[in-house]
């Protein structure tokens, strides 16, 4: 594509296929403890 | 949902429920501007002043092409996915208070200088021990737990701390389970030998220090008003050295007295810390260093000249992660965790000296969110589930949010101060949470476009 370079695809819609096992990381356990930023955190069922 | 937005010379587009990202030309971020309201021709017509006819046309195509691919203007639809639908109330990290007591006085202190607005105690083992078998008991099939060893300041009951290890790995050999521990702590206490333990026990070190010394002194210091920032800093760099590639985040906090915190952000890159957080602070409106609306420009320009920042070092190989700023585009967390955010209340719970259970740490001491006592084997059960149910698809605000699979519905606590109702975000908190993550963007961009 000439106009539009794309750095990432459809990521959450595939996410969702094996989505929901819950062995990640708490996001507030992390490092912060008052607000959260979920989308730094790992999977665990890559 | 799309958003876009332009930081320095970047165009980003954004397919909120997609999550796919798009670095797009002058040409193509105007368009968008019209292209769900109007037709081709209007389009056209629209900027032919200020783009060739032709370029307009195959921009159009190029929007159309990743429209018909389902990378923009994708519909959410995961409030109907069974993962999300059927997710079970487990509980599967603590927040164990062991020490409702504090060596230092921060200015700032959430929990009233340590004692949390109680008595200052510490955590008996059996306390601590009955809440990891609490934990254990309430995390159904969850293999992966997490203790955070938290306070007041947790080397103050440290015997305990070690205890609580030594138990943890036993049940883990009964159970399966497998125990994850962090301490956070402020580093005062910190000498050879509990830096060893640590550094072999701990699969997250939290070290709390806010910047630069003045900075730093101004919040936190001694009982004695002396600061704290000579007395740590040694201490802090031996253990993050120690640490030699395992997790540790050194974590400070910004308030109104240091605005331009971009720099505290780059002094402890500067010590040579590479895993920071720095992060503003939670106040009630009436402190004097609470952070008010009138500051976010500022805020505004102080992530983004951090953002720049970061690109420029991480070119040069001096990198540092700032933990606001990790977004992983292509193995991030799943849709579902976005979902369901931060977990407090219902998959994470704060167990104080006493055994009271509470949402999380910032809720201790809230009688109207004890949640019960593991000593009476009291649990709330209705309580976890209202948490469990404060997800982005039930708060208004975030529901129409473009930021909400990357926030997931912001910190419950803060919600609950400023509104009293954890379903309504706290507004200020929203606005730098949305900031960063468009500077998170940008450096991915950045970094991924190979530009300096």
């Amino acid at each position: 594509m000439k106009h539009i370079q794309t750095l990432t695809n459809a990521t959450l819609k595939n996410s969702a296929a094996k989505g929901g096992c819950g062995e990640c990381q708490t996001s507030c356990q992390s490092a912060c403890k008052t607000s959260c930023t979920v989308a730094n955190q790992t999977c665990e069922n890559k | 949902m799309i958003h876009k937005f332009k930081q320095d010379d970047v165009r980003i587009v954004l397919d909120v429920n997609s999550g796919a990202v798009h670095v797009v030309d002058e040409i193509v971020y105007d368009i968008l501007n019209y292209y769900r309201e109007k037709n081709n021709d209007e389009i056209i017509a629209l900027l032919a002043g200020r783009y060739p006819k032709e370029s307009i046309r195959e921009a159009i195509d190029e929007i159309r092409t990743l429209e018909s691919e389902g990378l923009l203007f994708t519909e959410d639809g995961y409030s109907s996915h069974p993962a999300f639908l059927n997710r079970k109330p487990v509980v599967k990290a603590l927040c164990l208070h062991v020490a409702h007591d504090c060596n230092i006085r921060c200015k700032y202190c959430f929990a009233s200088q340590g004692n949390f607005k109680g008595e200052r105690s510490l955590m008996p083992l059996d306390v601590g021990k009955k809440a990891l078998d609490f934990l254990i008991e309430h995390s159904g099939a969850r293999k992966n737990l997490e203790v955070d060893f938290f306070g007041g300041e947790p080397l103050m009951n440290f015997d305990v701390v070690k205890e609580l290890v030594n138990y943890g790995r036993k049940r883990e050999a009964e159970t399966g389970k497998r125990f994850r521990f962090t301490l956070t702590t402020n580093g005062v206490l910190l000498n050879e030998d509990n830096m060893q333990y640590i550094n072999e026990h701990m699969d997250n070190v939290v070290l709390s220090i806010d910047g630069r010394k003045e900075v730093n002194d101004n919040m936190r210091y001694t009982i004695h008003g002396n600061g704290t920032y000579d007395m740590i800093v040694p201490k802090l760099l031996k253990m993050a050295e120690m640490r030699n590639g395992k997790s540790y985040y050194v974590r400070g906090t910004f308030t109104r007295d240091n605005l331009d915190f971009s720099s505290d952000v780059l002094h402890l890159a500067d010590l040579g810390f590479k895993n920071t957080s720095v992060e503003p602070v939670v106040a009630e409106a009436d402190k004097a260093y609470a952070i008010r609306e009138e500051d976010l420009d500022y805020i505004f320009e102080q992530y983004e000249t951090l953002a720049r920042e970061y690109v420029k070092r991480h070119k040069m190989g001096q990198d540092f992660h700032f933990f606001h700023f990790m977004i992983d585009l292509s193995q991030g967390p799943c849709v579902i965790k976005r979902l369901t955010g931060c977990g407090a209340g219902a998959e994470y719970l704060a167990i104080t000296p006493e055994g009271d259970i509470y949402p999380c740490h910032q809720f201790v001491g809230n009688e109207a969110f004890r949640m019960g006592n593991i000593l009476h084997g009291e649990f709330e059960k209705e309580l976890q589930i209202s948490f469990g149910n404060a997800h982005v698809y039930n708060k208004e605000k975030c529901n129409e949010c473009w930021a909400k699979f990357y926030c997931s519905g912001g910190c419950h606590a803060n919600a609950y101060h400023f509104h009293k109702d954890i379903h309504i975000p706290y507004e200020i908190g929203c606005q730098m949470e949305k900031k960063r993550i468009e500077c998170s963007l940008f450096i991915q961009a950045k970094l991924m476009k190979g530009e300096a």
